[in-house]
Formats: structure tokens, sequence, C-alpha cells
């Protein structure tokens, strides 16, 4: 079970309160992009073993969204962190590179 | 004007532990605003007749009352029969700014829970610490109950007051009962 805080209204509480939207920080292609870069953005999600971002959503709680990172192997969450961003933060990225020294940033895995 | 009944008729349950009681009705406005604006957070003082609560709690007094709801939202509370007029006057004040209010008196149900057992019905149907340490009365806390979204706070050390929708009022109560049924008492707290 994780559990989960969040950045909005600063509860922190076990996962059922929360719900989980997907991978994060997608870039969204619409009109004009190719075939190919419409399929990836509608239906091409990463499922990797390891350090993975996701939007949450405080589902029981306040209902606003916010990004979570966290190990889909050993379920450690590392941090959450506001919606309103394209990319995790700097500290976020420290906890992540402190604890998983191996893990080659978010770009190189997608 | 027709009288206001509520989901349960105030049904109680004194057999457990705590006892479950429907309370209300109770006046409710959902006030949705940007809170850092003088204006929105004065006006829901007015409306209400107690001051503005900290982030995640609330201040009660009586039927009156405002509870922190998320960053963007307050709960104001009456006594049901003023609603009308104080959402006329709220409504008034925030005609220039982009707020929202909204009567939902009547889409919810109150339940009042009390006995000495109330953090241990509580702690077995919401993912909260309801350690004394940790929650205290004039926190205000949006969660679950079970399988619905609900919000509470304790009003005092053995008095915790309960909002949750209208539709899942009778879900509540009885999940409320079962918590409190006698021999279940896990005596955690």
């Amino acid at each position: 079970m994780l559990t989960i805080h969040c950045p909005n209204c600063g509860v922190t509480a076990e996962e059922t309160e929360f719900h989980a939207h997907g991978e994060a920080h997608l870039t969204r292609f619409g009109p004009g992009s190719t075939d190919d870069q419409f399929e990836s953005y509608l239906f091409m999600r990463r499922n990797p073993k390891g350090v993975h971002f996701e939007r949450w959503r405080h589902q029981n709680g306040c209902g606003k969204w916010f990004h979570v990172a966290r190990c889909t192997m050993t379920l450690e969450v590392f941090g959450s962190y506001s919606a309103q961003t394209t990319e995790p933060p700097q500290d976020i990225i420290d906890i992540i590179k402190d604890r998983r020294p191996d893990w080659d940033g978010l770009e190189a895995t997608t | 004007m027709s009288e206001p009944v509520t989901a349960l008729k105030g049904g109680t349950n004194t057999a457990g532990f705590a006892s479950v009681t429907e309370i209300g009705p109770i006046g409710m406005i959902t006030l949705r605003g940007r809170l850092s604006e003088k204006a929105i957070t004065k006006s829901a003082v007015a409306a209400s007749g107690v001051t503005m609560p900290e982030q995640r709690m609330c201040n009660t007094q009586g039927e009156h009352g405002i509870a922190w709801m998320s960053p963007d939202e307050l709960l104001v509370m009456c006594p049901y029969a003023e609603v009308h007029d104080r959402l006329a006057d709220l409504q008034e004040k925030l005609a220039k700014h982009h707020a929202l209010a909204v009567n939902v008196s009547d889409a919810r149900a109150v339940f009042q829970v009390k006995g000495e057992g109330v953090r241990e019905v509580l702690a077995k149907l919401a993912p909260v610490d309801m350690h004394p340490d940790q929650f205290t009365p004039g926190m205000f806390r949006r969660t679950r109950l079970a399988q619905v979204p609900a919000a509470f706070w304790m009003t005092d050390d053995t008095t915790v007051h309960i909002i949750c929708f209208r539709s899942v009022a009778q879900y509540v109560f009885e999940v409320l009962c079962v918590a409190a049924q006698p021999g279940s008492e896990v005596d955690h707290f």
C-alpha cells in the first residue's frame, strides 16, 4: 500500500483516498501531428520496472490533481509535486538519484 | 413553504458503543473562489458568523461554522432557515468577484456520532490517523467512509460530526452502526 502526500491540501494518507490516473508528463499531439505521433500520444504508455512518474488525484479529499514519483517495483514513493509543471522538479530528481544511483533520467526512458 | 425533510428523518441508533444520530437539516453553502482574496474570506466570515479557519481546520459555533474544504473551497454552515437570506447576501457581496456560492443544504446528510469510542468508529472506516495527538477537535478532514466520500470534524473529544452526500445517507448510517456494534471494540486509543 502506498502512502501519498497531497501537495495541494497537505494531507498524507494511504492510496485508497486517492486515485491514480496514469503516466505523467506526456506531450500532447493534436491537430497537425502525424498519425504515428497521435497514436503514441493516445495509446502508447511506458511500463517501467522502477522509477515512474504518475498523475494522481485526491479523489476523496480536496479533489485536486498532482504528480507522484514512485518506484513500481518496490512501491517506494519518492515524493509528490504540483500538477502545474511539465517536468519533475529538481528536488524530486535529487531524491530519486540519491536512492536509485543507476536511474538514467526521465528522457532516457521515454 | 414545505417542511424540510432529512434523508433518514432523524434516524438514530444507540445500541452500539457510540450512538449514531442523523442531525440536521443544517444550512450549508459551498463557496468557491481564491481564498487569498480578502473579499471572499470576509464575506464567508460575515455569512457564517465565525472566524476564518486555517488550512484543514474548521471553526464552528453551534450551527454556525466555516470548514476549509480545499485550496479554493469553503463550506459555510448556518441554521437551515437562514440559508436563503445568507446566500443572497453572500452572492451580492461577491457579485464583482470571481467566486461561486451555492446552497447545498439539501444535497447532504449530517450525522453525529457520540461516545467514548468515536475515534475507533472512524478509524475503522476512514484512512485517517485518529490518535488523540494526531486528530484533534477543530480539525476538518475530507476523506472516505468505507466506500463513499465524507467529511468530518470533532466538536469535542467524544463527539464527531460527519457530512456525506444525501444519496448515500442510508449506507453511511448503517456502516457507522456496524462499526459501533457492541463487542466490536478494539480499544486501540
